[in-house]
């Protein structure tokens, strides 16, 4: 039951962390003309973010509990 | 001519004070360490009273007593049955096996006496 | 090599690949070996998503916005996190209900209302449609970009080709024909096509592989790597725009708009609720899904940057529409068998979206559309079996919207209309959001409130959003879009009272939201629920509560089993009726066949087989016309409501007390066990005790009453019985004290003090401590003991304690004549033992166990007895065993018997040697 609650909470949490990550004002510090590991900035951040989410709703889903 | 009593008791001290005690009174005395030699003794020396501890190695006192009982040429045989364990379920147990009487350890040595002689005046 | 036969060679070879898996999924959930019960399956079947808009339109979209078609898959990646609970929801209440489509979920939660059914499926058929027509154009496009080959010849297709030269005509007729194979094999109550799902997740597959490989070619083959193109980018100033911001024109709002307006399109698309709530064999899988599917999403979108700039890089001023580049690039380059995954691919993600949508939209046109008109003429309730038609209307239905498809692509041509839908169809299921999530959430919604809601929603869609697409197609007189709908500039669509400043998608969810969730509270607040409607509301929005069916609950009246079965029969065929209720018989073991009576849940489970062949509404209606309902008033249903709701929270509480109540009475008989038990050894030591007290004690008194009767007694034997008085008092105090040291060892309360030994020290003061009672036996003790062996942790006079007993023991039973006893210390591999051996008569093998008891004596040696009282072995045995060790004795009789234990080292040992090792 506690386990149940735990999930659900951590995806809640990658919801609202999705929420904050693909939206202004956070996006708008990333929207400017410089390249990391020549790619441009926004294109590396929204995937590193995309990737950030998936991930912590893989381990809320998939993780173990503790 | 002297009773003869068989001491059946795998406690030395005991035995020992027994022994004295009915010796003193002028019985004769047997004596046998457990329950076997108990049965044995009582066959071949035929005593009038036989004084049988129940907590005794390779035989114990309820078997000695139903052995004997079972014998129909020891039916002249009295038993007297000595326990340290006071339970009345034992008590009943013992005479129920056809014991004359019972005692329970610690006894006085009168009224030690006083039974055996009763018993053997029957 | 890529001509027109190989073509179709390659695409009836795939379609038939797709046949063969769907048939075999069919035939294994035939089997009840279900081959998508898998949630790697249920994940790849939800990416149904993404259609040719993606596979080809992504690259078209990033060419001209850059990174701006992603928000269309971060709004699903969002969803999917609440998927947990929305979904699950959804699921919970398509299965109780069975629910077919989104037409029967929203018609079924306002009160079973025909009307509104029809009117979700006019929107769905409306909007998805011409999303139909673009996955025609795209294999169309494609196909003939291919017969060009190795020309690159942007496609111009003549309005004037006949249709039977057409060769998007047969690829919808040939997709007719599969979906109507998979999608109408037979009637389901459950409506669910696990042969189709099968095909669809393979497709999922397809479409990635290809998506991905073309990518890989294009960023690692034609290019040197991401790096790389952005760097060619960066030389070429009008394509920095791409790469750099969010392109101007399109701001936040626009971007959050699209997220948000995905976000309902993955939960509202017929197709997405076919496949993730209809079609959901498990809920479980819903788990995996929920980061599977949005892993899916960045996978196929990691590489469409890279090939869109990649391609305008390359065919720079050769006019190659940003569209084709999947396509195209790979072409140029003559990598023909790339060119035919990528086709493949392509035909995959148009195959996929129309079956599936196809199938969710001839379903809702039969049973929310057709159906409800059907049931109004009288003579369609003299014919017996009505499943045939069912089928028969279900097909006609596939093959009408396919070919509705066809004709708005024929109609539409190259056209703005076309290249828009993708969003134009997402905001028309997003007006579904409020009366779904409303629904699901609210039970003050009401049919009323629903229908006007989305009614609103629907028309500023159409006003904002499909009629401006229409003009700009030159369908429509354009002077509308500039001057507002009657000359009145407040009505422009694309600033509706003057709202600028958001493009065209934004501007139409705002107001068609504006509209639609106004409307549908509004008017939902108007008047209180009716008694259909409040009775479903609960039923919803109660659905993940643990409960009953409440419907049952609120049904009361009279039906015969005869006619509802008949009546089952004639929609789903008597055989499936006859087995489905013969199922629920045996499941209830209900005597309704004797009595013919059907109670509240039979009628229930009549209405509910039927709603999944006819839609809910209907299937009211229907079971209305053979049962006699006696109708409850509002009052009625709120009492019976809450009394369910009370009677869950009493029966709750009473399961929850008898639980508790049972727990209790387990633990006080176990309690009751313990203390019996407990009962029985105490009562088994007192009695052992008392034995062992009243044996010494009637020496003592024996032999102090003969001294004190006799005073003449001889001096020897007064010497003699004072002398045994005294032992035998001894004997008492030793008793005494073993007592109660055992009852504290074995209470937990004995003091240990517990330090590092040396062993050896300890023997020799055993030893040491015992050599006059071996002296007196005359006999002789042998010591091996070694030097510097490794210290153990035990409390020193307890250990001293057990020497002593076993050193005794042995003396006690020593053979006289040349009396041997054998001290030995030895080390093991983790611990020390100690032996004590001696030449006695040795102990039966029988008695190895019964000398550790407790006053089990087993010498029979009358002169031994006395010296002991019975308890220093299982005392011994204890103390060590309280230390971690093991005592036990080995012995053959007549050969003396060898007490042996073991200690083990002290903890510390281990640790100080591996320091030592370390430093």
């Amino acid at each position: 039951m506690h386990r149940r609650i735990l999930a659900g909470d951590r995806l809640i949490a990658a919801f609202l962390l999705g929420c904050l990550l693909f939206n202004y004002p956070l996006l708008a510090i990333f929207d400017r003309s410089t390249e990391v590991f020549g790619m441009p900035l926004i294109f590396a951040y929204v995937f590193f973010a995309w990737s950030v989410v998936i991930a912590v709703m893989a381990w809320a889903i998939e993780g173990r509990f503790r | 001519m002297s009773k003869k009593i068989l001491i059946a008791d795998d406690e030395q001290n005991i035995v020992i004070s027994i022994e004295f005690l009915l010796r003193r009174e002028g019985f004769e005395v047997l004596v046998a360490g457990d329950g076997e030699a108990a049965l044995a003794k009582v066959r071949a020396e035929r005593p009038d009273l036989v004084l049988l501890d129940v907590m005794m190695p390779r035989m114990n006192g309820f078997d000695v007593c139903q052995a004997l009982r079972a014998d129909p040429d020891l039916g002249a045989t009295r038993i007297l049955m000595l326990t340290a364990k006071g339970r009345d379920t034992e008590v009943s147990k013992g005479l129920g096996l056809g014991a004359d009487g019972y005692m329970t350890k610690p006894f006085s040595t009168k009224e030690l006496l006083a039974e055996v002689r009763k018993l053997l005046e029957r | 090599m890529l001509d027109a036969p190989v073509l179709i060679a390659v695409s009836l070879l795939y379609l038939g690949l797709l046949f063969a898996v769907a048939w075999w999924g069919d035939k294994r959930a035939d089997q009840g070996r279900s081959l998508i019960a898998n949630p790697t399956i249920y994940a790849l079947s939800m990416a149904v998503y993404c259609t040719t808009w993606t596979f080809y339109g992504s690259v078209g979209r990033a060419a001209v916005s850059g990174i701006g078609f992603l928000p269309v898959y971060l709004g699903p990646t969002l969803v999917m996190a609440l998927g947990w609970f929305v979904l699950l929801k959804m699921i919970r209440i398509v299965k109780a209900n069975r629910i077919t489509s989104i037409a029967d979920f929203i018609s079924s939660r306002y009160g079973k209302s025909h009307l509104l059914g029809g009117l979700v499926t006019i929107i769905a058929v409306v909007g998805i449609i011409p999303y139909i027509a673009l996955q025609l154009k795209a294999v169309s496009s494609t196909v003939s970009l291919l017969l060009s080959y190795p020309e690159i010849v942007m496609p111009n297709r003549s309005p004037t080709m006949p249709v039977v030269a057409d060769i998007s005509f047969y690829i919808a007729l040939i997709l007719a024909a599969f979906t109507i194979v998979f999608g109408t094999r037979h009637l389901d109550a459950t409506e669910r096509h696990e042969g189709m799902v099968a095909a669809i997740a393979l497709e999922s597959g397809v479409k990635l592989v290809a998506f991905v490989a073309v990518g890989l070619f294009v960023t690692y083959g034609l290019y040197d790597g991401f790096g790389d193109i952005f760097e060619h980018v960066a030389l070429q100033p009008e394509l920095r725009s791409l790469t750099t911001a969010i392109p101007s024109g399109e701001g936040y709002t626009d971007w959050v708009a699209l997220i948000v307006l995905s976000a309902m399109a993955v939960l509202f698309l017929p197709r997405q609720f076919q496949v993730a709530v209809v079609e959901n064999v498990n809920e479980a899988h819903l788990k995996r899904a929920a980061w599977l599917f949005p892993l899916y999403l960045l996978l196929i979108n990691v590489f469409v940057l890279p090939i869109a700039l990649g391609g305008l890089l390359h065919f720079a001023g050769q006019g190659v529409d940003a569209d084709t580049f999947v396509l195209t690039l790979p072409m140029s380059q003559q990598q023909e068998g790339l060119v035919l995954l990528v086709f493949i691919g392509g035909l995959s993600a148009a195959t996929g979206m129309v079956i599936v949508e196809t199938i969710a939209l001839s379903t809702m046109v039969c049973n929310d559309l057709v159906m409800p008109l059907l049931l109004r003429h009288r003579h369609l309730e003299d014919s017996r079996d009505l499943s045939g038609l069912l089928l028969g209307i279900r097909r006609g239905a596939i093959v009408v919207i396919l070919l509705l498809g066809y004709l708005y692509f024929r109609l539409a041509g190259e056209a703005y209309a076309l290249v828009a839908i993708g969003l134009i169809s997402f905001s028309a299921v997003a007006q579904f959001a409020p009366a779904m999530i409303g629904g699901m959430y609210w039970r003050g919604g009401t049919r009323g409130g629903a229908l006007a809601g989305l009614s609103a929603g629907f028309l500023v869609w159409g006003y904002t959003l499909l009629l401006p697409s229409f003009a700009r197609s030159g369908w429509l007189p354009d002077g509308f879009l500039t001057q507002g709908l009657f000359g009145m500039e407040l009505l422009r669509p694309q600033q509706l009272f003057g709202l600028t400043g958001l493009n065209d998608i934004s501007h139409c969810l705002f107001w068609s939201f504006v509209a639609n969730i106004g409307a549908y509270v509004g008017v939902s607040l108007l008047r209180p629920p009716m008694v259909a409607e409040a009775t479903q509301a609960t039923v919803f929005v109660d659905a993940l509560k643990e409960t009953g069916p409440v419907g049952a609950v609120l049904w009361r009246g009279r039906a015969k089993v005869s006619d509802l079965q008949e009546l089952v029969g004639r929609f789903l065929g008597p055989a499936r009726a006859q087995s489905a209720f013969a199922a629920y018989a045996r499941r209830h073991g209900g005597d309704g066949a004797v009595l013919d009576a059907a109670d509240a849940r039979l009628v229930q489970f009549a209405e509910s087989l039927l709603a999944g062949a006819i839609g809910s509404a209907s299937a009211r209606v229907m079971v209305a016309s053979v049962a006699k309902e006696e109708p409850l008033n509002i009052d009625e249903v709120m009492h019976i409501l809450d009394e369910a709701s009370q009677l869950r929270t009493y029966s709750r509480e009473l399961e929850r007390k008898s639980r508790e109540l049972t727990a209790a009475t387990l633990e006080l008989q176990e309690a009751n066990q313990q203390l019996q038990e407990l009962d029985r050894v105490k009562d088994d030591i007192m009695s052992s005790v008392t034995h062992e007290l009243r044996t010494p004690l009637t020496s003592i008194r024996a032999f102090s009453e003969l001294l004190r009767d006799d005073p003449k007694m001889h001096l020897d034997d007064r010497v003699r019985f004072l002398g045994l008085i005294v032992s035998e008092a001894e004997r008492l105090t030793r008793l005494i004290n073993q007592t109660l040291d055992l009852a504290k060892i074995e209470s937990g309360r004995a003091d240990w003090n517990g330090c590092e030994l040396d062993l050896k020290e300890v023997i020799e003061q055993s030893v040491a401590a015992t050599s006059e009672l071996f002296r007196e036996k005359g006999a002789h003790v042998e010591l091996d003991l070694p030097d510097n062996l490794p210290l153990i942790l035990a409390d020193r006079d307890r250990l001293i304690q057990v020497m002593l007993n076993l050193l005794s023991n042995a003396a006690k039973f020593l053979t006289p004549d040349e009396a041997r006893v054998r001290v030995m210390l030895r080390r093991l591999a983790d611990g020390l033992e100690v032996s004590v051996a001696d030449n006695g008569p040795g102990i039966r093998t029988e008695d190895h166990d019964l000398i550790f008891e407790k006053f089990r004596q087993v010498g029979d040696t009358m002169t031994a007895k006395p010296a002991g009282t019975g308890l220093g072995l299982p005392i011994s045995r204890r103390i060590v065993e309280h230390f971690g060790g093991r005592l036990w004795v080995e012995s053959v009789p007549g050969e003396g018997a060898t007490f042996r234990f073991t200690l083990p080292f002290a903890q510390r040992q281990v640790p100080v040697v591996a320091e030592a090792a370390g430093s």
